[in-house]
């Protein structure tokens, strides 16, 4: 019975090096200014809509792509991270937020729905749990075309108590294939605290009732997740089968950005921002890498600059021309 | 020509696309091992194998779901459900997913999927599985509609589904798997968006879709004998919906009566009265009627579940009630 295997403790991930780690802190820094400069031009109305930030989880998406980067990727409506750290780029991505012609999505998706085909970046969702079963069928294509790659699915806590969630288990482990489900437990669905949804708060176990081998580790830290990642997408391209990782993490902000996020106990936020992803790396840069406060502030401004130029670019683009109002709703029939 | 039934017509559709695009595969319950439901995909296990006819547990929101993500990275996948009544349980993967994948992506991923299946009332089977669901997907851009009457219908409509870029709601009827018609033994296409003239007529358009052409059918002869000479559009598409040949024949007519299963209340017939009265408002003689179920969930009784859904006397009563005018 595969619930009693677990993954291999080992990934086939090399150590990782200081330009490796380095190019990681850079990845999730600029997700968190590009982030930033969004909360300001959605108060300033330039981004509309709803907007959910994804501050204080950007280890796990950046560490999940080191060993999916030419993996199919799908995710939900928090997904600015996941898209930028699939290779979409903050321009395209920034100007979607926009609303521009420019954008990844032609200004037809915005916020919740980004895409990106060059990037196998295959969106946002905004039903919550709705897109965890399209995941099994990009599995199902990757494995009857014996393309050796991989389908990862980024999901919240919230989306394990729908049905579709279960059902995206049940036939992904019955087929056997190719997935790779990420839970991200940040231990809110909106405003309800995970004890308030379930009366099981270790996510994994879902897993069991299908047979399917999971893992529960905490993503605060890149280079764990970097490394389970790899080991279970491992897992999953050696034809082994799925596996569902609960990724333990934690967002600073409130679910949206009209959420002040008044729900959390004192002090919680504050004792999570101790294990802010960017805090540990750097930490971990300088004690074991001889990193210098000269490198960070070169990577600082690096990163300033690329997300001001998201901005400029997002700014001064066209918005969508009316006339392709109806250029979107079908695909044109090959004649 | 050939003599086939409804069902080798449906199945010789998705063979021949099958034999000539490897990227198709059906899947479905009870479609491989068991045959299909209906035994509509008979045979096709053995001549595809299992990783083409595939077999699933009941978890339609699941299986329709990796339908659509396996046509978004270009196989062709087509769903089965038993029946439509249960497609409702994965009514948010073919309308939040499929219907708008292509537009939420800015046009990067399109959708080429046939959702297939029988629709609308058999016998004496209840509330739950008498469900006609066709105004239930044509609402939404995105989807394509379709459904047909005979077996030479089914044949060319399904091939054409199988091969559009789009999402395609196939409708099918386990009450005439079994009907035979004719066939021809070269290939053919019928292009969806199309509506046929069933029998073309100068005194009133009657506009149908589905099985109920055969009611339609059986009214328009005792029509005939009281000398009203009925046009008989059958849509076959209700999305794209052939609005020309409908006005057209209008038109020639200036009378319509639509019949179709399903509810009155906001049915696709309140969308093509609508339509009617727009375009042809200057050459209507009479207000266009609906002959529909009637307006309650299906009884299980026999006598109380034929007095449901559309019945010739209803048909003809319609039609005397606006040639009056
Ligand atoms: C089917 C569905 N129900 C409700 C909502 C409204 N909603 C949007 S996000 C959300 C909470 C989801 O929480 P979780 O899955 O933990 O993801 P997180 O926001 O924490 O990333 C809810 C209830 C929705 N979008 N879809
Ligand atoms: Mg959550």
């Amino acid at each position: 019975m595969s619930q009693s295997e677990s993954l291999p403790a080992k990934s086939s991930l090399p150590e990782i090096s200081a330009t490796e780690l380095t190019a990681l802190y850079r990845g999730m820094l600029l997700i968190r200014r590009v982030e930033e400069l969004a909360a300001k031009a959605y108060t300033q109305r330039k981004i509309l809509g709803f907007c959910h930030l994804y501050i204080g989880q950007e280890s796990v998406a950046v560490g999940a792509a080191v060993s999916t980067k030419d993996d199919y990727w799908m995710a939900a409506y928090r997904e600015h991270g996941h898209a930028m750290a699939k290779g979409v780029s903050p321009k395209a991505m920034m100007a979607e937020l926009f609303g521009r012609a420019t954008g990844c999505s032609k200004g037809q998706g915005g916020s919740m729905h980004i895409f990106d085909k060059a990037h196998k970046f295959m969106g946002g969702y905004g039903i919550v749990g709705g897109h965890v079963p399209l995941a099994t069928g990009v599995a199902w294509a990757i494995k009857q075309r014996k393309e050796g790659r991989v389908a990862v699915v980024f999901f919240g806590d919230g989306a394990t108590h729908q049905g579709a969630f279960f059902e995206a288990l049940c036939l992904a482990q019955l087929y056997k294939l190719p997935v790779v489900f990420i839970c991200e437990n940040n231990f809110y669905a909106m405003g309800t605290p995970l004890h308030r949804q379930s009366a099981v708060t270790s996510l994994k176990f879902r897993a069991d009732g299908v047979g399917m081998v999971s893992e529960q580790f905490e993503g605060f830290d890149v280079e764990v997740v970097r490394e389970r990642v790899a080991a279970a997408s491992d897992f999953a391209r050696a034809g082994k089968g799925p596996v569902l990782l609960e990724i333990v993490t934690y967002r600073h902000r409130g679910h949206s950005m009209s959420d002040p996020a008044k729900y959390r106990p004192d002090g919680e936020l504050d004792e999570k921002k101790k294990s802010d992803p960017l805090a540990i790396t750097k930490a971990r840069l300088t004690d074991d890498f001889g990193l210098v406060d000269a490198d960070f502030e070169a990577i600082t401004d690096d990163v300033e600059a690329e997300a001001q130029a998201a901005w400029t670019f997002a700014h001064d683009s066209p918005i969508p021309d009316p006339a392709t109002l109806y250029d979107f709703t079908y695909a044109p029939t090959e004649a | 020509m050939a003599m086939i039934q409804i069902r080798e017509a449906l199945r010789q559709a998705m063979q021949e696309e099958m034999r000539r695009d490897e990227s198709i595969f059906l899947m479905g319950e009870e479609v491989a091992h068991y045959n299909g439901a209906y035994k509509v995909s008979q045979g096709m296990l053995e001549e595809f194998g299992e990783d083409r006819v595939v077999d699933t547990p009941i978890s339609e929101n699941g299986f329709a779901g990796l339908g659509i993500g396996a046509a978004m990275v270009g196989m062709r996948p087509i769903i089965e459900f038993m029946t439509w009544n249960f497609s409702l349980v994965a009514y948010d993967q073919i309308v939040n997913s499929a219907a708008k994948i292509y537009q939420m992506s800015g046009g990067q991923y399109s959708v080429p999927i046939v959702f297939r299946g029988p629709n609308g009332p058999a016998e004496n089977l209840g509330s739950q599985h008498s469900t006609s669901v066709e105004s239930l997907f044509a609402h939404f851009p995105g989807l394509k509609v379709v459904t047909f009457a005979t077996a030479y219908d089914a044949k060319g409509l399904l091939k054409a589904a199988i091969r559009d870029p789009n999402p395609v709601v196939f409708l099918e009827s386990e009450m005439t798997y079994g009907i035979k018609g004719e066939v021809p033994d070269e290939e053919y296409i019928i292009e969806l968006g199309k509506a046929d003239i069933k029998r073309s007529g100068t005194d009133v358009t009657l506009i149908t879709w589905g099985k109920q052409l055969f009611t339609v059918q059986k009214a328009a002869e005792s029509l005939m004998a009281q000398g009203i000479d009925v046009e008989i559009v059958d849509l076959r598409s209700l999305r794209p919906l052939d609005h020309e040949t409908v006005f057209n024949s209008v038109v020639k007519t200036g009378r319509a009566v639509v019949i179709h299963e399903g509810f009155i209340f906001a049915g696709v017939g309140a969308e093509l009265v609508s339509r009617i009265q727009e375009a042809c408002f200057d050459v209507l003689q009479a207000p266009v009627l609906r002959v529909t179920n009637r307006d309650v969930p299906q009884p299980y009784a026999t006598n109380l579940e034929k007095l449901v859904y559309p019945s010739e006397d209803r048909i003809i009563a319609a039609v005397q009630q606006v040639m009056e005018r």
